[in-house]
């Protein structure tokens, strides 16, 4: 039955892979092109959409699968297998962290992911800057001064005003985005 | 009016206006659960954070699931979990019903290309605030370093586990060694 197949599927995808949707992208690929649910061009075309709908990246493609294979149904379906995974690690872990926090050997490892991490994010925004701003290439032509105006204007917003609401930032990006690529483009 | 309660409506929040992952969520978290409800401090959703990346699942989901647990245990950590996830479920369920080319529609398109700009400065404020509570040693920038620089080069599967487990080691082991050495001289 589709339903158990799904629940398989995108249990296993939340329970295997470590560093959040990006990292998933190679493991759905394998399970949703080989079993023959979707082409890769058709896996791509969710990829986009799950980028730009709300919410996290992994549980969009899970829920847009899903519902291409069985329906609503198959989108909870799909969407509860794929977080199922997180939820129940996070609550043993989470059960007991607050004990472990004071070893000092658990300080020392959560140090040194933090700063891990902060590299992996910082090549994150490296990589948005140069596809959302630099258009993927090092050309005059394709660089984008509206994402850099845009960026600007929320960067400024967010450094002088550090109460303003991080939703009000989005919602106006998307409005300056309408603004200065369909109505004014330059 | 009650906190669980609260708690769910908070994620719905988030969940509704997240748009590209675990990263962009810190500041919305930060905002509404640090300043506005001061449920939590900056610190304890940080150290949530790093833990929820270094985990298996979906980093968002992982990150709402971990910080709903220490508001309100177990309830907490389920309503905090579906608040998160059920805005794009139901946004994508209602793009997948309605909409044939969501993206095609150029004004929608529009408005992502401005959103993914300004996403780009809400993941800067995240690593910069994962920065702050980072260890501002010698060995911590060179994890960071690491972090960026392998991630920008190096394109392999496992690259996020594997990193995140080198950050873990080396954050045992370099405090473990410091230890032997200053020991060894007294």
């Amino acid at each position: 039955m589709i339903y158990f197949e799904l629940f398989y599927v995108f249990f296993s995808i939340g329970l295997f892979t470590i560093g959040g949707g990006y990292a998933m992208i190679p493991m759905i690929e394998d399970q949703v092109v080989s079993r023959g649910w979707l082409s890769m061009e058709e896996l791509m075309n969710f990829f986009a959409i799950a980028e730009s709908t709300p919410g996290p990246f992994a549980v969009n493609t899970a829920t847009l699968v899903g519902f291409d294979q069985g329906g609503i149904l198959g989108a909870i379906v799909a969407t509860a297998s794929v977080i199922l995974p997180s939820f129940i690690i996070i609550l043993i872990i989470a059960r007991f962290i607050t004990n472990f926090l004071k070893y000092e050997k658990v300080q020392w490892a959560l140090n040194g992911i933090k700063s891990i991490i902060v590299g992996m994010i910082a090549a994150v925004i490296v990589n948005l800057i140069f596809q959302n701003v630099f258009g993927g290439a090092f050309e005059m032509q394709s660089f984008d001064f509206v994402a850099l105006g845009i960026m600007a204007v929320i960067l400024g917003l967010r450094l002088f005003f550090k109460k303003l609401n991080p939703i009000f930032l989005i919602i106006l990006s998307g409005i300056l985005g309408i603004l200065f690529y369909h109505f004014w483009p330059m | 009016m009650n906190r669980n309660l609260s708690l769910f409506l908070t994620f719905l929040k988030i969940g509704a206006f997240t748009f590209g992952g675990g990263y962009a969520m810190i500041p919305l978290i930060s905002h509404e659960l640090v300043e506005k409800k001061k449920w939590i401090t900056e610190e304890e959703m940080i150290n949530m954070i790093a833990i929820a990346e270094s985990t298996p699942g979906v980093i968002a989901v992982n990150s709402a699931t971990f910080v709903g647990y220490k508001i309100g245990k177990f309830w907490g950590s389920l309503l905090a979990t579906l608040g998160v996830v059920l805005p794009s479920l139901a946004v994508i369920i209602v793009v997948a019903l309605f909409f044939e080319d969501f993206l095609a529609i150029p004004i929608v398109a529009n408005a992502f290309r401005g959103i993914r700009a300004g996403v780009i400065v809400l993941i800067i404020s995240a690593c910069v605030k994962l920065y702050k509570f980072s260890p501002k040693t010698v060995i911590g920038y060179s994890l960071m370093a690491i972090g960026l620089f392998v991630s920008l080069f190096v394109e392999f599967r496992y690259l996020s586990f594997l990193l995140i487990l080198f950050g873990l080691v080396v954050g045992i082991g370099s405090q473990m060694i410091i230890r032997k050495v200053r020991g060894d001289k007294q």
